[in-house]
């Protein structure tokens, strides 16, 4: 069966989605995941949604269920890459995203996942810098 | 309002979901719509296909080119013979749903396109037409 690859880099996994995704593919990778995380030990997850057209109502409630997932255990996420008029759409159809955290790209994702895992108390990600 | 040209796919699995999607990105980016025009309705699209396919049981979709006067845009059509809407009113209210679903689908879908329309009976089937003008 297909799958979406997840990479370790670091401390941290990373998921580039490029393609379409179609529901199955998506399941697979909350499960995917959740098993990674455990067996690496993983402080965090990246997802990059920069290749994605749409984020819709199932891939919305996916992000929020990968991250409630990864936060039990004990590891952090961050969606990378929203294009422009995606965010836009995803307000209008009223997906708010909960208790994800977003980042322009991978690298500024990265700051703000190293920032969680050194623990630091400072609000990260609330403003650009 | 001038149908340009037709395109008639089954939903009967997600991956047929993800065709539909395809199939309006394709006409909408060919009629050079904005990326934010094209991202609402290939989104809409997404979210009642699925609707067509998990609350309905399958049925078909219809991607249409459409003309009014000087307008152009996609017109999609879902259908299905599953167990329709009893309250329609219900349905479309955001955060409404019968199963774990946000219940998102219909009211936002309605909010991403232009034209919406909504015929259901329960034990029936459901058809859904948008259209998204440019
Ligand atoms: N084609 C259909 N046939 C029968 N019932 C439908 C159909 N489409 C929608 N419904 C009913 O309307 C409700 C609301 O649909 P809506 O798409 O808004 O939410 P959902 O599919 O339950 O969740 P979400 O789309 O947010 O994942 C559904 O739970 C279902 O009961
Ligand atoms: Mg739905």
């Amino acid at each position: 069966m297909e799958q979406t690859p997840i990479l370790k880099v670091g401390p941290f996994l990373l998921v580039t989605i490029q393609v379409d995704m179609h529901d199955r593919l998506v399941q697979r990778l909350q499960t995917d995941l959740a098993e990674r995380i455990t067996a690496t030990g993983a402080r965090g997850v990246l997802i990059d949604i920069s290749g994605l057209d749409i984020v819709d109502s199932f891939i919305g409630r996916m992000f929020g269920d990968i991250a409630a997932q990864a936060r039990i255990l004990d590891a952090e996420t961050v969606v990378v890459g929203m294009r422009p008029a995606v965010a836009i759409t995803l307000v209008e159809l009223g997906v708010r995203l909960q208790g994800v955290r977003t980042a322009l790209n991978v690298e500024k994702g990265m700051d703000l996942l190293q920032a969680a895992v050194a623990g630091e108390e400072e609000r990260v990600g609330g403003s650009p810098d | 309002m001038e149908v340009r040209r037709i395109e008639a796919l089954p939903i009967r699995s997600s991956d047929d979901v993800v065709r539909v999607r395809r199939q309006a990105h394709n006409w909408a980016s060919e009629l050079g719509f904005s990326p934010v025009d094209l991202t609402k309705l290939v989104t809409a699209a997404s979210e009642i296909a699925r609707n067509t396919l998990e609350h309905g049981g399958g049925g078909s979709a219809r991607v249409e080119e459409v003309r009014r006067g000087v307008r152009v845009g996609v017109r999609l059509t879902f259908e299905d013979q599953g167990p329709g809407i009893a309250d329609i009113a219900q349905a479309m209210r955001d955060g409404f749903s019968t199963r774990r679903g946000m219940g998102l689908g219909l009211g936002g879908a309605k909010r991403l396109v232009d034209e919406f329309e909504i015929a259901s009976q329960a034990g029936a089937g459901t058809k859904i037409t948008m259209t998204r003008w440019k």
